[in-house]
């Protein structure tokens, strides 16, 4: 305990020193770390975030249905399933193959020239495309679940007189992402700062209100309050993941010391 | 009346031949045992009655139903037959009373309230009452195991098949499972087993049947089988068993 105080005392102020010592500094602090422009812009930064956490649970939501769903098709077996298993292996290599940012673009500015959509807000597109990248990346985690479920239980649902879809329902899925639950949070966290990239689209969300707020004031300040709100938004959620999986953890291997 | 008629099973993994034409019939309340030595074919035998494995010839007949036209829901094919595994197979993430009844619920379609009561009722006859609430990882191998059987006979199956059960029990745990399949025998359950456990099966079996190879070599009462053996492959394989301590 000590020792953890006096290295980390140590470690905080060299650092510190270091950074407040560099030649920069007083330009950095001026256009970074302004107080009035950060009060100033908290309001409509605060407001764009709210942007955000509305696109990320509806996010949330349409990738665990869209990525169980393609985990599902590619879990299934027989040659008469190989179209709908082989559509499932080309959306998962091609989605998570694509920078999110190009699926944003494609999305975001190619679906609606088609002009069959009305109009749509440009929020909804920015979702669509999260929703599309995520799927992919979801899938392809619940189906190592899955996979890592053993045969035998199948066996097992299956001599009970269950169906496969059954099978999968209530045997195989929830005993496979139980074994991804951290993979999964982690994804989650990940999401939860990525559904700022919907502002390239102009969709105005936090970090589109502290571009906005940076160009008035000519001040970078309002990316910081951006990031801090972004921060404080994920650490529950990343507390929660370290909390699980070191539960986790506890579990696989009962009185380890390593 | 038979309630289970293999006729001619044949069944191979590439080119190894694990059923080579089998024939067994088995009354009803018969128990019947399996054995032989480890790929003698005997679980393949039991996998394919429940249709977990395709017989490649053959013909599998459930009360006169043959399960192995293609044309039959298997789904509803393996609902009529009761199984318990070596390894358990418990539902480890659904508690005791939830892995007992889901058959019930999801394929024979009792409401919640009626199967929980019925397999209440089932794990309090069989001493596992103080179970029902538990998850199975809470529970010894032998509890677990009495369970999983608990699950198998919850939706009276015409046909109940005991795949080494006792096999990956520690030694004072066997007697328990024992006693339950004693008791689903006087119950008038209709069995086919394969085991290890020669003793056993010699007080319980109503018919012993030796394979090997893939092969029915002898069959017979278990004095006929375990006193005077005719073939010399089950004189040799009793033989083992004997040094190996098991009779």
């Amino acid at each position: 305990m000590l020792i953890a105080l006096i290295s980390s005392v140590v470690f905080v102020v060299v650092v510190g020193w270091a950074i407040l010592s560099s030649p920069g500094w007083e330009d950095v602090r001026r256009s970074f770390f302004n107080v009035d422009v950060a009060l100033a812009s908290f309001p409509s930064v605060l407001a764009g975030l709210w942007v955000n956490i509305q696109v990320l649970i509806v996010a949330a939501i349409s990738v665990a249905i869209l990525g169980t769903t393609l985990a599902v098709l590619r879990s299934l077996r027989g040659p008469v399933f190989f179209p709908l298993r082989a559509l499932a292996t080309v959306y998962t290599d091609l989605f998570r193959g694509i920078p999110l940012l190009i699926v944003l673009y494609l999305v975001g500015f190619g679906l609606p020239a088609l002009g069959v959509f009305g109009r749509v807000p440009v929020v909804l597109w920015g979702t669509v495309a999260i929703v599309l990248t995520y799927s992919a990346y979801i899938a392809e985690v619940l189906r190592a679940g899955m996979e890592a479920v053993h045969p035998s239980q199948r066996v097992a649902a299956r001599s009970l007189g269950l169906t496969h879809g059954q099978t999968l329902r209530i045997v195989v899925i929830p005993q496979g992402v139980r074994k991804v639950v951290p993979a999964l949070m982690n994804d989650f966290v990940s999401m939860q700062k990525d559904v700022g990239l919907i502002s390239v689209l102009g969709a105005v969300d936090a970090v589109r209100a502290a571009q906005i707020a940076a160009a008035q004031s000519y001040n970078f300040t309002p990316y910081i309050v951006a990031a801090l709100l972004f921060v404080a938004m994920a650490l529950p959620m990343i507390r929660l993941t370290d909390y699980v999986s070191a539960r986790l953890a506890r579990r696989e291997q009962m009185g380890g010391v390593v | 009346m038979s309630v289970l008629d293999v006729k001619n099973v044949r069944k191979a993994f590439g080119d190894h031949v694990v059923l080579d034409g089998i024939d067994l019939s088995i009354d009803q309340h018969e128990v019947v045992v399996l054995i032989g030595a480890s790929g003698s074919g005997k679980s393949t035998l039991l996998r394919t009655i429940n249709l977990i494995e395709r017989v490649d010839d053959g013909q599998i007949l459930l009360n006169g139903d043959d399960l192995t036209d293609p044309t039959v829901d298997q789904d509803a094919a393996r609902a009529r037959i009761g199984v318990v595994f070596q390894h358990f197979n418990l539902f480890p993430h659904l508690r005791v009373i939830d892995n007992v009844t889901l058959a019930a619920r999801k394929v024979h379609r009792a409401s919640k309230s009626e199967a929980y009561a019925r397999g209440t009722e089932l794990l309090e006859q069989l001493g596992l009452g103080a179970k029902a609430r538990e998850f199975p990882d809470r529970l010894s191998g032998g509890q677990q195991q009495r369970v999983a059987i608990v699950r198998a006979v919850m939706t009276d199956p015409e046909l109940l098949l005991l795949d080494e059960i006792t096999s990956a029990l520690d030694p004072q745990l066997v007697g328990e499972v024992l006693d339950l399949v004693r008791v689903l025998r006087d119950r008038g359950s209709t069995m086919l087993m394969a085991t290890h456990e020669m003793s056993f099966a010699r007080e319980v079996a109503d018919r012993i049947v030796f394979m090997k190879g893939g092969r029915i070599v002898e069959q017979g009462t278990p004095a006929q089988i375990l006193d005077t053996p005719q073939h010399p492959d089950t004189i040799a394989f009793l033989e083992r068993e004997r040094r190996g301590g098991a009779l």
